[in-house]
């Protein structure tokens, strides 16, 4: 097995020598067919669960601390708890709909390892009495849809899903669905919304908290994929086999994906909380540096929605409190890397623009809000910024997110980090995400933006305008 | 003519009765329709219409929110060039410039030909293999000018077999075994408590 490389039929990831909790598989070609699965303990932690009651498998879960790993990182195990007694039937939606700019690992483990997926829906299922599994993927992911649809009509006639799993009294159905290009439907009650047959607009929560109000007014969980990918190896090994990887608050291992201008871009297994962002982007076993002649300008730790990061944050582990209490987030594991060679404003803007293109319509400050950001924005790279502008897009992202927004601490000019999470008048974090790439900005490179206006300015003075008078 | 096909309906049909509510299979349909045709028809609308116990507005409501569902005829070949931050940083700037110059095209346009369709898209999940690039939604990879021009001409000449007419998404559909499905039913009919779980109580009586 090739160590420290890219796999030719795993686009992205890279095998390194740490430890291999929900990857183990990537390496072998052939990882996605049942009998691979089954030849390299495949289905051996659905087994394990069923040989236990189902209460205890949810304890073994609780205990593992396991954090849901689809952005806000919800401990699996407490969310599970949510349910109310007595609401028959319950569902499982398992979230599939990967969509955040730089995020990329629910489609390997989709295309790459289907079974370990399914094998973790269904210990779900097993623990919670759940009714019926959805595993929702995103439209555009046409092989991951392919291998999965594949894995569960081979799971189904070999007997490990559906009518009397196993021989035992187990029974549950899982139902492939995809979407069709929405990024708001990764939310949540946006993705019920979406799997009733409607247009995917978030719900109000509260009251529409899944767990108690969910799919067809059900409670529901819903849970993302890699999430789901380590309930397999949790069952087989242990809640305190698990928590010796990470850290006491952060165990296991999550999946990265850093691209941007690093010498070697990859979707990287990792320990968390232990690793930090510096050993990942510099590390031999990971990134191997910024690109060659080049220095790091900024990063953006957790997907688009998440405010920079700078140099000064590279020490900070890969763990959701410090990352939190720096000011921004670490989301979903994508994590963007910019050089010198980075336009802010235009980076900004590419990522405004893609909340204003996805912002499903539904609040006012989002719907509005970012639709201005963006017009704000383009002017100022297009050279037809105004002096005004930088304060009115602050205002307008007041309006989305009021009061202090998380940014990182920029110790040069004395200014502390702003904890995340964001204040927000919306019902979803999708327009306060728009302001995060915004305020990151203009807090550190206010002179990118007067540059542009000004250069603007001396533009129309030397064409003779009077309208820079005004 | 795009009504569903006599084999198309008893597939939605068979999508249909994977949910609990007939609504649901609203996307899964309007994907059926968008496979069978290129694109969603008016007729097919109708057609999901009634297959799912809703109006014809309400299926239009619930596929025009997806930018999946093309209500108009596109390429045959839907080429979506990704632009969003990772891509944008690795070059999809001027990948889009010399796609435009290549189909004779700008971005939302269609070849004379009816063969291709340009798009410029949002983050496509494979941001370390930028820039990307989906055609009917199969990847390209690290895509330079020169493998695009290769692209196009190898969809011309009709070698880039692993790319089927757009529509076509999964090539696998999902099918449960009359014998092995658990039994999917509507929520009010299925309000009994999974019967594993007595061995919870089980368990606490020993």
């Amino acid at each position: 097995m090739p160590t420290h490389a890219y796999v030719p039929h795993a686009p992205g990831y890279v095998d390194n020598d740490g430890p291999k909790i929900i990857t183990k598989r990537f390496p072998l070609e052939d990882s996605y067919t049942l009998e691979r699965s089954e030849a390299t303990g495949g289905y051996a932690g659905l087994r394990a669960a069923l040989d236990r009651t189902p209460a205890e498998v949810h304890t073994e879960v609780r205990d593992a601390t396991l954090l849901g790993r689809g952005g806000a990182g919800f401990p699996a195990g407490i969310k599970w708890g949510f349910l109310p007694p007595g609401k028959f039937p319950y569902y499982l939606v398992v979230n599939g709909d990967e969509s955040e700019p730089g995020t990329y690992k629910d489609r390997l483990l989709m295309e790459r390892d289907p079974h370990q997926v399914i094998e973790g829906c269904l210990i779900t299922c097993y623990a919670l009495g759940l009714a019926q599994c959805f595993l929702y993927v995103r439209g555009e992911m046409a092989l991951a849809q392919e291998r999965i649809a594949r894995a569960l009509n081979d799971a189904y006639a070999a007997g490990y899903v559906g009518r009397n799993i196993l021989g035992t009294d187990f029974s549950v159905d899982i139902t492939l669905s995809w979407g069709a290009g929405a990024y708001i439907v990764g939310e949540e009650t946006a993705l019920i919304e979406s799997l009733e047959g409607n247009r995917g607009m978030p719900r109000l929560k509260p009251p529409f908290f899944p767990a108690a109000i969910g799919l067809y007014g059900q409670p529901t969980i819903v849970n993302n994929i890699e999430t789901m990918s380590n309930l397999p190896w949790l069952m087989t090994n242990g809640a305190e086999q698990y928590k010796t990887y990470g850290s006491e608050t952060s165990p296991g291992t999550r999946l990265f994906a850093v691209s941007g201008h690093v010498r070697r871009p990859g979707v990287y297994e990792v320990e968390q909380g232990v690793t930090t962002f510096r050993e990942l982007f510099y590390g031999d076993n990971f990134c191997q540096g910024i690109r060659e002649g080049h220095e790091l300008k900024m990063f953006i730790p957790g997907g688009g929605s998440a405010p920079w990061f700078f140099p000064e944050q590279l020490d900070f582990p890969l763990e959701a409190r410090p990352v939190g209490a720096g000011g921004s987030m670490l989301g979903s594991g994508a994590i963007v890397v910019m050089d010198e060679t980075t336009d802010a404003v235009k980076a900004a803007l590419r990522l405004v623009r893609f909340y204003a293109r996805e912002s499903c319509g539904k609040c006012t400050p989002c719907r509005e809000g970012t639709t201005w950001e963006e017009r704000i924005l383009q002017r100022i790279v297009d050279g037809e910024g105004r002096p005004s502008d930088i304060d009115l897009l602050l205002d307008v992202a007041d309006n989305i997110s009021p009061g202090p927004y998380p940014v990182a601490a920029h110790p040069d000019a004395g200014l502390d980090a702003i904890p995340f999470p964001p204040r927000q008048t919306t019902i979803c974090p999708l327009g306060p995400s728009s302001v995060a790439p915004i305020t990151s900005t203009i807090r550190r490179f206010r002179h990118e933006y007067e540059a542009k206006i000004t250069r603007r300015n001396s533009i129309a003075v030397s064409a003779g305008s009077v309208e820079v008078a005004s | 003519m795009s009504r569903f096909s006599l084999d198309n309906e008893s597939i939605a049909r068979e999508i249909i009765s994977r949910y609990p509510r007939p609504k649901s299979a609203l996307i899964p349909l309007l994907h059926l329709a968008q496979e069978q045709d290129g694109w969603v028809t008016i007729d097919a609308m109708r057609h999901i219409a009634e297959l799912t116990g809703t109006t014809p507005a309400e299926v239009m409501g619930t596929g025009s929110f997806y930018e999946m569902f093309k209500f108009h005829p596109v390429g045959r070949y839907v080429i979506n060039i990704c632009s969003n931050i990772t891509c944008q940083l690795m070059g999809a700037e001027s990948l889009l410039e010399h796609a435009e110059a290549k189909l004779g095209v700008k971005v939302g346009g269609t070849t004379a030909d009816g063969l291709f369709t340009l798009e410029d898209v949002e983050c496509i999940a494979a941001c370390t293999e930028a820039p990307a690039l989906q055609v009917n939604y199969r990847y390209r990879l690290r895509v330079t000018a020169e493998d695009f021009d290769q692209l196009v001409d190898d969809i011309r000449s009709g070698t880039a077999r692993d790319i089927p007419e757009h529509g076509t998404l999964s090539l696998v559909r999902q099918s449960i075994p009359a014998d092995r499905g658990a039994g999917i039913v509507p929520p009010e009919q299925a309000r009994e408590v999974s019967v594993w779980m007595a061995r919870n109580d089980a368990a606490e009586q020993n």
